[in-house]
């Protein structure tokens, strides 16, 4: 029995549906996050759920047809990730400098 | 297996809703770290072991700290987390709660009847994900580089005081 074979007989399997589901409630509380919260801080966090959701997605479906392309997709959207979530920190110093506050209605004027 | 899938679901998404509820900065944080900790098992038990240690090592590990140190360097007392328990009313909660739900039941409905396939029936382990990114993804690989340069760039401007 290779490793594989030893792999496949200890791996029980879920329906793919369950994980896209999965994503897609989490895709929702992450939108619900957006449009509810008015701290800025909040709303980041509520970006990288959403974020989080699709990458449950593409990994589930790249384990579905047992292609490493899902994980590839991952990893981008962990790069991603990483850079959304270092300059919107950033934009909250910036913000809190500024206007003393993470309330985003603060910034809703524009002016050089 | 399939057990450890659907409690790292459950999981996920009670952890989630805390995240999004909560009034307090530092504790919505750590629910957002236990939900991220969740989908990771998640990503162990259907098979994805790779994925599942960058989503405890980048995501939970990296990016939350960096949130973690956020909120440290903001100082926010007890006066945000008032301000926050004033504006989250139960009234504000519902229009977007009825928009949300009824996109989240959409999104199920579409999903359930569709390809009934398992997934966790093979393990992709770090070899394959490595030879897909370093083959026909390289240039994928490069502009994630870019990426990551331009993000440092713009994250040294905005951060720096002035």
């Amino acid at each position: 029995m290779t490793t594989t074979e030893i792999a496949t007989t200890a791996v029980a399997t879920v329906p793919l549906e369950h994980a896209l589901i999965l994503s897609g409630i989490l895709f929702s509380l992450g939108l619900l996050g957006i449009l509810v919260r008015r701290n800025i801080l909040f709303v980041l966090m509520s970006i990288e759920v959403m974020m989080n959701a699709a990458a449950v997605a593409f990994v589930a479906s790249g384990s579905r047809w047992g292609q490493a392309d899902g994980q590839v997709m991952f990893i981008l959207i962990l790069t991603l990730a990483a850079a959304e979530a270092s300059v919107g920190l950033a934009l909250v110093l910036q913000l809190y400098r500024r206007f003393q506050t993470l309330d985003t209605d603060a910034a809703s004027e524009m002016k050089g | 297996m399939e057990i450890a899938f659907y409690l790292a679901a459950a999981v996920a998404v009670i952890a989630t809703v805390f995240a999004i509820t909560n009034t307090n900065p530092v504790h919505a944080l750590l629910y957002l770290i236990a939900s991220l900790l969740a989908v990771a098992m998640v990503f162990f038990s259907i098979g994805a072991p790779f994925a599942g240690a960058l989503e405890v090592i980048v995501y939970a590990g990296a990016i939350m700290v960096l949130f973690v140190f956020v909120v440290m360097m903001l100082n926010l007392g007890q006066a945000a987390v008032d301000q926050e328990r004033r504006w989250l009313t139960p009234k504000a909660w519902l229009g977007p709660g009825i928009l949300c739900g009824v996109l989240m039941i959409e999104m199920i409905r579409v999903l359930s009847p569709t390809l009934n396939g398992g997934i966790g029936g093979s393990v992709i382990d770090a070899k394959m994900v490595g030879i897909a990114l370093f083959g026909p993804y390289l240039l994928v690989v490069e502009l994630a580089s870019m990426l990551l340069l331009a993000a440092l760039v713009a994250a040294f401007h905005m951060g720096r005081h002035d």
